[in-house]
């Protein structure tokens, strides 16, 4: 089973041997930001708007929340400003960068009605290359998790392709975890290890803050070297290395993942599911705001002539009651077959079917819960109670061997 | 007397498999070999059910009058396939019409008879309704099933 | 060994998410809420050849796509043929298509019947309602290599005798190959002269070897776990049991995330699975 931290970049260069790390100041992001943009990236970063981070497109430095610190639990997201500068002091919110590379609404293919017949075409892409700014370790995991679905299986999805390959990505390290962070326990964070193009640490510096900047590609290097930076001291790596070290110790949730498949399989009638099923109220925000769900339909419409056709792809939900539908009915009915499907999937399934757990330890599941259901307390719950069932405890309920 | 003639044959019905030699000689004697033309009716309901039968070859058609539906077939019963259990229990009476499809070739098993040996050789009786039950449990899952139904909407 | 299928592989589909145009060569109504569309395609989509159990999304110009297997002989491809039922909005739009009409097809995906494994083998085929539509290609195959197979039995059972598909074929094969064929109702009126009574019930007479054979099922859910059970009951090992399941799909490919069932994708690890891969979840409610 592959490991959370083994990260695979699309981008087939190789990672420079050993590029010492540098510092930028904030002005430098700012040159960091127009030297991407002037390369024809559209650079995408986290800004404020109606009382929560929001990834939208960046253009100065001046558009980075500065001094915002958000406050998560369960079912609770709150933004304020404090008196400080800081430029990352928040973490995630209900955007994730699934919105760009795998966008909730797409037009994936359009026919036009010909005297014989029909020809159909994939949609032209016209997009610029984007540059994602501001990328949090965790989301970094749930892109490379992309990856595996949308480009390593037997089908590749061209428009997820062509976006992934010429996304550049600066990442941040979190300085923070808030109320509902969980990469620790996840192994996908506070530290970016892999799979970016540069990766910055905000660390505090006289009156202000400067930002280790470490390499992660030969795109990257380039980068760095075009913009103001000097060298990181000894101290600017230390310095960092403690910063994330308090920040992984500090993480506002946990979830003991060790055997963790195996309990969620072996409790398919655990009443748990019907406790969580009394308040969840199926409205599919987890699915929604989840990094790493992928679920989508499909509409196909024709205009008003009937002579042109488009088939759209659109973001889907297990929690859904048509999700599973098939003709006569649907096969999970139930809230709590829905809520179980979505966990067992994220904790169990997932590692067979991608050889890791679908979760990033992100918790914007727990934050945007309008009841404030917890999985870590949920699966802590389960751990603590579990039923012993009848079956023989080695036995396994999946075979993912090949038939 | 057909007794010489027809152990052999009840002997090899794998519906008899692995009773004792005595047993087989005793259900022999209160066998007969019967033919029903095509169409023609083994037992009708309600008439006094006092044999059973091995079907050897051809098919049976259990039936049921229905009305307002005509008849209806509810299962038929095929070679080295038992007819009838309604032997064993009072008032031992049938309970469907039971008629060949096709020619058919059966043995007959005289059910006063071998209710008589039953109660004078319990063995027999035991061996006789254990293979009995197994057949009424088939039959009783089969009936089960078509009840669900299964190829109706629902897939 | 059994001819290598040859299989359309995935890199000579332009791109899997797009619908190929197929004329429509005939629409043949088999019984009263199932049809048949004979297809073929209008020009060269590079290799149309599928393995038998596959299946294809079938794509009405600007109503929407639904997954069909195909069920016309693997050696006729690149001509096809798909029998459905009407049940929704898309079946019914197709049914009201005509000759010369034009259907999009995507595929074909999907896992494919055990024609390999079953080579020298007894061939057991259990097949319940439509579950007979994705089993007629394993059929034709089986019969094209009819010498590579001990004893090919199919058992086929329908709610009623109207319910038969493909009668006048099933006559023929009866007359021309080496095959045992068995049909069986669940309920008919007098006048029907076969078998009544479930599909199962002519398992423990059906002449096979159950220490040398393969089985595959196919129709509903039910009927494939109970069709499992006769066949258990008669000495079958479970992996030597295929059935064909059966999930909603908007994509075919593994992307879209509704086919799952537990950790299988439908589409692309089934729709034909190894019965001890799904054995222990199969019966389990909302799964």
């Amino acid at each position: 089973m592959r490991s959370c931290t083994e990260l695979a970049t699309p981008q087939l260069e190789a990672m420079p041997e050993s590029t010492p790390a540098a510092v930028i100041t904030q002005q430098g992001l700012g040159n960091l930001i127009e030297a991407l943009s002037g390369q024809g990236f559209e650079v995408i970063g986290p800004q404020v708007r109606d009382g929560a981070i929001v990834y939208d497109r960046l253009t100065s430095v001046e558009q980075l929340p500065s001094g915002w610190i958000d406050d998560q639990s369960s079912g609770r997201y709150r933004l304020q400003r404090g008196s400080s500068t800081a430029l990352f002091d928040y973490t995630v919110s209900s955007h994730s960068w699934k919105k760009f590379l795998y966008p909730d609404r797409q037009c994936v293919v359009s026919c036009e009605r010909l005297k014989s017949g029909y020809s159909s075409d994939e949609s032209d892409a016209t997009d610029r290359p984007y540059a994602f700014f501001g990328v949090r370790s965790c989301d970094l995991h749930a892109i490379e998790l992309y990856d595996r679905i949308f480009l390593q299986g037997p089908y590749v999805d061209s428009n997820y392709k062509r976006r992934r390959e010429s996304c550049f990505i600066v990442a941040v390290n979190c300085g923070r975890a808030s109320g509902t962070c969980f990469c620790a326990s996840m192994n996908t964070g506070p530290r970016a290890t892999s799979g970016y193009d540069l990766a910055l640490t905000e660390l505090p510096s006289s009156d202000s803050y400067h930002y280790l900047a470490e390499v992660g590609s030969l795109r990257g290097e380039e980068l760095l070297s075009a913009i103001p930076h000097h060298p990181a001291t000894e101290t600017d790596l230390q310095d960092a290395e403690k910063l994330l070290a308090t920040t992984s110790a500090h993480m506002g949730r946990s979830l003991d993942t060790r055997g963790l498949k195996e309990t969620l399989l072996r409790n398919f009638d655990h009443p748990i599911w019907d406790r969580i099923a009394d308040r969840c109220m199926s409205c599919a925000n987890c699915t929604m705001v989840c990094p790493t769900c992928f679920c989508t339909t499909v509409e196909d419409t024709t205009d008003l002539s009937g002579s042109k056709a488009e088939r759209w792809r659109r973001w889907d939900s297990c929690f859904t009651l048509d999700f599973s539908y098939i003709h006569g009915g649907s096969i999970r009915v139930s809230t709590k077959s829905r809520f179980r499907q979505w966990m067992t999937h994220k904790f169990g399934a997932w590692v067979d079917q991608f050889g890791s757990f679908g979760c990033v330890g992100c918790g914007r599941c727990i934050t945007w819960c309008p009841v404030g259901i917890d999985i870590t307390a949920e699966a802590r719950n389960l751990q603590s109670s579990e039923m012993i069932s009848p079956e023989e405890p080695s036995r396994s309920t999946y075979d993912s061997s090949n038939a | 007397m057909t007794v010489q003639t027809l152990e052999p044959v009840v002997r090899q019905q794998s519906f008899f498999g692995g009773m004792e030699e005595r047993h087989i000689e005793l259900i022999t004697g209160c066998a007969s070999n019967v033919r029903f033309a095509e169409g023609e009716f083994i037992a009708r309901e309600g008439e006094p059910a006092d044999e059973f039968f091995l079907v050897r070859t051809g098919t049976v058609a259990i039936e049921c009058r229905v009305p307002h539906r005509g008849v209806m077939t509810l299962h038929t019963v095929s070679e080295g396939e038992i007819l009838g259990w309604s032997w064993l229990f009072p008032p031992h009476r049938w309970h469907f019409d039971a008629r060949a499809q096709a020619p058919m070739h059966a043995l007959k098993f005289d059910g006063k008879c071998l209710r008589t040996k039953c109660e004078e050789d319990h063995d027999l009786g035991y061996e006789l309704f254990r293979r009995f039950m197994y057949i009424v449990g088939e039959r009783l899952e089969a009936t089960r099933m078509q009840l669900l139904d299964m190829y109706g909407d629902r897939s | 060994m059994a001819t290598a299928l040859e299989l359309a592989p995935a890199t000579l589909l332009a791109d899997p998410m797009l619908p190929l145009p197929y004329r429509i060569q005939r629409v043949k109504q088999e019984t009263e809420d199932t049809f048949t569309l004979e297809l073929v395609p209008t020009a060269r989509h590079g290799k149309a050849a599928f393995a038998p159990g596959q299946f294809n999304m079938l794509y009405v110009f600007g109503v929407g796509e639904v997954p069909i297997s195909i069920s016309s002989d693997p050696a006729k491809a690149p001509a096809i043929q798909h029998t459905t039922r009407v049940v929704g909005v898309v079946t019914k739009a197709m049914r009201r298509l005509k000759r010369g009409d034009t259907i999009g097809i995507r595929g074909p995906f999907g896992t494919h019947w055990p024609v390999e494994e079953a080579v020298g083998k007894d061939v057991i085929i259990v097949a319940g309602g439509i579950g007979l539509a994705p089993l007629r290609p394993a059929l034709y195959w089986l019969m094209a290599h009819r010498e590579k197979y001990r004893k090919i039995v199919l058992l086929y059972g329908t709610r009623s005798p109207e319910d038969i598909l493909y009668r006048q074929e099933l006559e023929r094969w009866r007359g021309q190959f080496d095959l045992e064929i068995q049909v069986t109702v669940d309920r008919a009126a007098s006048s029907w002269r076969g078998n009544v009574g479930v599909v199962t019930t002519m398992i423990p007479r059906a002449p096979f070897d159950p220490t040398n054979t393969v089985s595959m099922i196919c129709g509903p859910e039910v009927m494939m776990r109970f069709t499992a059970m006769g066949l258990q009951k008669r000495g079958m090992p479970d992996q030597r049991i295929y059935i064909s399941m059966e999930r909603n799909m908007k994509c075919g490919i593994g992307l879209c995330g509704h086919c799952q069932y537990g950790p299988l994708f439908t589409c692309k690890d089934g729709p034909v699975f190894r019965f001890d891969r799904i054995a222990s979840v199969l019966n389990r409610a909302e799964y």
